[in-house]
């Protein structure tokens, strides 16, 4: 049986990890590539590095970083942020990522996500989204794109840019719930599981994990493939072995022998 | 089985790159494990290779266009024909049966009977491709699998199966969308794998380390 994937994410600058709330107040928790081998060591299945470039501040992307995180983990992980062109995709791919996250980018310019796809393949596409809630009318699934950190609202709805993002040719659609992102309080499991049932591609829940309770939720009832967590182990609190043994106990489905 | 060959060269396994995806991973597994490996798209340095791996990702029909472009398929041929240990991954598996139902239908090398089919779930939130990790089941036991348990995860991205025509070619098997297909197949000197052995944690790397000894006898 296919096992539902816990994703480490970290957020990345100068490489040290950093975890904020709804990106404000950033704390540093750590060398990148300690915490991403300490995970591999736990069993993670996969991890996720975003703004590794700080692409607020137009950065080059740090492929000799890449380069570390390929050499020392053995899982595929995905880099995001940063991103801006087909060469920056192919030069991260080749540096040893599985997988490319796009997300301002792809609202920007769409077809970014056909033209990676046709040249690396849709497995290598993921299209990251940060949806908010949204009381407009406008938005029928009731959810709001935004890009950059939060900061942009689109004016698309997000059942719409998902779907789109799919016929494009993305492999997989990182869900971010801006609502719940840093809270601890749980995943926006409406949200998610809306976009689970309308899409045909894997659909990774993201924001609001605190204990593994909350992953055994968006997994049943969300239908989420895979679920992103930070905080709930960059705190020590829990670690990756503790989140599995409470879900295979709720009789969900997990790597656990590596 | 070898006659002929060189021997004066090192022992060196040749990653075969036929343009179809990146290599990086397959060539840093084995820089991990300190076993000397060398990424070629030369037909000559493959028949010159004491052990092939034979990747890639993406699309078959463009995959089995890059390897003719570049003459690899004869080598390719050759060096399975001459007992070379050889060790297919993911679509470069997946281009060694007959053929494959991708792009409209592609043949294959046809080294191993079968052909290759899409999944087609009938269960809701069954998602296409397949990605993450899934159990293989061993059927038999086999030197480049050794101290591998049954059951192991493996890390799968695919949306295209094999399914072996001889079911002594099938070494493991991985059931996804309501479908058991073959996961491992090998015959001879060939061991074959849907999943990415070379992101597949630890026990990926043991299968790469188990490959990089063996000596392509078939166990009896």
């Amino acid at each position: 049986m296919l096992t539902k994937r816990i994703i480490p994410c970290l957020d990345v600058r100068d490489r040290k990890v950093t975890k904020g709330v709804k990106f404000q107040n950033n704390v540093v928790l750590g060398d990148a590539i300690e915490l991403a081998t300490r995970y591999y060591d736990q069993g993670c299945d996969e991890l996720v590095f975003y703004d590794i470039t700080a692409s607020a501040e137009r950065r080059p992307i740090d492929i000799e970083m890449v380069r570390a995180v390929a050499a020392a983990i053995h899982v595929p992980f995905a880099v995001g942020g940063g991103i801006a062109n087909l060469q920056d995709m192919e030069r991260v791919l080749l540096a040893g990522a599985e997988k490319i996250s796009v997300n301002s980018l792809a609202v920007k310019n769409p077809d970014i996500i056909a033209e990676g796809a046709k040249a690396f393949g849709s497995q290598c596409i993921v299209l990251g989204t940060d949806p908010v809630r949204s009381e407009d009318p406008g938005f029928a699934s009731g959810y709001e794109v935004t890009t950059r950190g939060f900061r942009e609202h689109t004016g698309m709805d997000v059942l719409e840019w998902v779907k789109r993002a799919e016929d494009l040719g993305a492999g997989e659609v990182v869900v971010n719930s801006v609502d719940a992102d840093g809270t601890r309080d749980g995943y926006e499991l409406n949200l998610t599981g809306l976009i689970a049932e309308n899409l045909s591609i894997p659909v990774v829940a993201s924001g609001g994990a605190g204990r593994p309770g909350h992953l055994a939720e968006v997994f049943r009832k969300a239908h989420a493939d895979a679920a992103i967590i930070a905080g709930m182990i960059h705190s020590g609190d829990f670690t990756i072995p503790e989140i599995k043994d409470d879900l295979a106990n709720e009789g969900i489905a997990v790597r656990r022998t590596w | 089985m070898r006659g002929g060959r060189p021997t004066l060269v090192a022992l060196m396994i040749a990653i075969i790159d036929y343009g179809a995806g990146n290599l990086t991973s397959v060539r840093l597994a084995f820089e991990t494990l300190g076993v000397p490996a060398e990424v070629t798209d030369s037909a000559q340095r493959v028949r010159a290779a004491d052990r092939i791996v034979f990747p890639g990702v993406g699309a078959a029909g463009a995959a089995m266009q890059g390897l003719r472009e570049s003459n690899l398929d004869g080598a390719i041929r050759d060096v399975v024909g001459d007992g070379v240990p050889f060790l297919g991954i993911c679509v470069g598996t997946q281009i060694l049966f007959d053929s494959s139902e991708e792009n409209g239908g592609v043949d294959g090398l046809g080294i191993v009977p079968g052909r290759v089919r899409l999944f087609r779930p009938a269960e809701p939130y069954v998602k296409v491709p397949q990605i993450g990790w899934n159990q293989v089941t061993m059927n038999v036991t086999h030197p480049v699998f050794e101290g591998v348990p049954s059951d192991s995860d493996f890390y799968f991205v695919h949306s295209y199966y094999p399914e072996a025509a001889d079911t002594t070619h099938v070494l493991g098997q991985t059931t996804y969308a309501g479908v058991t297909f073959s996961s491992v197949v090998g015959r001879d000197n060939l061991v074959a794998t849907q999943f990415h052995t070379e992101k597949s944690g630890r026990i990926g790397l043991l299968v790469l380390e188990n490959f990089s000894k063996w000596n392509g006898e078939w166990p009896r």
